[in-house]
């Protein structure tokens, strides 16, 4: 049976690890390959580097972390952040990464994602969404209006909403683009995603639980694997988003870096409520 | 002496790992695009990442097809990984575990039912049941393993899958030494 997998993420800057694992037997704890050791002894079934560098010039430092990396782990390893052609994409795999996430510049052009798929294959091609929901009041000076593409006509928000709607949000969740989270993960498996990364940048950071709603709606709505992302604090939250939220993995950051627990701990508490899981 | 296991490139996807892989366990192994050198081999190691359609035509374009073909009915050691003769889709991504039906030597040190991880969306179905070594359940149970004589391939990828596939891999290069001595 396919295994429920967790994944720890890893923001990455300058070639650094920020907010990286507090654990005294590391010897340095901003060193992406001692993180990724970290992670793997630990039965991590994937990692997820998101690259948080900000100038262009510094782009390549990634390429090397990936480098060093997949010289000693031996798993599935995700680069996210900072994307934008067929030739980021080709310099990550011949680094060694497997998968690749893809957020703003599937937003701003949703065909890349199939001249990615078709040139990679889907298995490598993860679309990160970062959902908000919509207040009532969403009016066309906080939704940003977005493509005039006809193909894209169908995942495009109609004002106003009324119930439970989310958006896709940029930014880091300040800004909001006039785009239905539900039909821009279906549009993106239409176009060749292999994978949806969803995380919910209204619980993002809270650490009380991800949005079982968005989760739930959004596995639903695809048969590609959905990544569960953005407010996991407990084992209880990791358990919710792959039963009730029906995803196929669970990210998280924060509860494994600062050892609240560790993947193990996780995995056991999960494979006890019934959960399969790689032990 | 001939050099140890060639991991044949024909220009798809990321091989790094699986040569890695393989030095990480102290084996020589490397990359090549040679057909020579391939020959040369006492192992060859196909690796299986991107769209199989691409993945044949680079081979057949480099040559190497043909090449690694004949080595193979030498009595070679190959090690395939993630490709096989028939495709049929299915949606098998993430870690599985595979379930022996006929254990080959290679996997001495792994036990039945552990996990490995698999990337690709296709998977075999041989038309000789009797060449399948391993089965992994996704709704149905598919052939993940076959093995015949001095063929060995896996849907699943070894060199992504930790310790475990860390041992596939080492029981593959001690296949290769004793077929060198």
């Amino acid at each position: 049976m396919l295994a429920k997998r967790i994944i720890p993420c890893l923001d990455v800057k300058n070639g650094r690890v920020v907010k990286g694992v507090s654990f005294e037997n590391l010897r340095d704890a901003g060193d992406p390959v001692e993180n990724a050791v970290f992670y793997d002894q630990q039965g991590a079934d994937e990692l997820v580097f998101l690259d948080i560098t900000a100038s262009h010039e510094k782009r390549k430092v990634i390429l090397d972390v990936v480098q060093k990396t997949a010289e000693d782990v031996f798993m599935p390893l995700t680069v996210g952040g900072g994307i934008k052609s067929l030739d980021d994409i080709r310099d990550l795999l011949n680094a060694g990464c497997d998968k690749v996430s893809i957020n703003t510049t599937a937003v701003k052009d949703p065909h890349f994602i199939s001249k990615a798929a078709e040139r990679f294959g889907s298995q490598c091609i993860v679309v990160a969404i970062d959902a908000k929901r919509v207040a009532d009041n969403m009016d066309d000076a906080t939704g940003e209006l977005w493509s005039s593409d006809a193909a894209m006509a169908d995942v495009v928000l109609s004002l106003p909403v009324s119930g439970q709607i989310w958006a896709i949000s940029t930014h880091g969740g300040r800004r909001m683009k006039r785009i239905n989270a539900i039909a821009w993960a279906r549009k993106m498996e239409a176009l060749g995603a292999g994978e949806i990364l969803l995380t919910s940048m209204d619980k993002d950071g809270t650490k009380d639980g991800y949005d079982i709603a968005l989760t739930r709606a959004v596995s639903e709505a695809v048969t590609i694997p959905v990544i569960a992302s953005g407010g996991a604090g407990t084992l209880e939250h990791l358990y919710e988003g792959l039963t009730a939220g029906k995803a196929d993995a669970a990210l998280a950051a924060s509860i494994f870096h600062y050892r609240e627990f560790t993947v193990r701990e996780s995995k056991e508490y999960l494979r006890a409520r019934g959960v399969p899981v790689r032990l | 002496m001939k050099p140890m296991i060639a991991i044949v490139d024909y220009g798809m996807g990321n091989i790094r790992s699986v040569e890695k892989a393989f030095h990480k366990i102290g084996a020589e192994a490397f990359i090549t695009a040679d057909p020579a050198k391939v020959r040369d081999a006492a192992g060859i190691v196909l690796p299986g990442v991107g769209a199989f359609r691409d993945c044949m035509a680079n081979l057949d374009g480099l040559r190497l097809l043909d090449t690694i073909v004949a080595e193979v009915r030498k009595g070679k050691p190959y090690l395939g990984i993630c490709l096989g003769l028939q495709i049929l889709f299915s949606e098998s991504e993430g870690w599985n575990t595979v379930a022996y039906r006929n254990r080959p030597p290679i996997c001495a040190d792994i036990p039945d039912e552990a996990y490995f991880y698999f990337v690709h969306s296709y998977y075999v179905v041989p038309e000789n049941t009797g060449i399948v070594a391993g089965t992994t359940e996704y709704g149905m149970p598919f052939t993940s393993m076959v093995w015949k004589d001095n063929v060995i391939a896996t849907q699943f990828h070894p060199e992504k899958s930790q310790d475990i596939g860390i041992r596939l891999l080492k029981g593959f290069e001690a296949f290769v030494r004793r077929g060198r001595e």
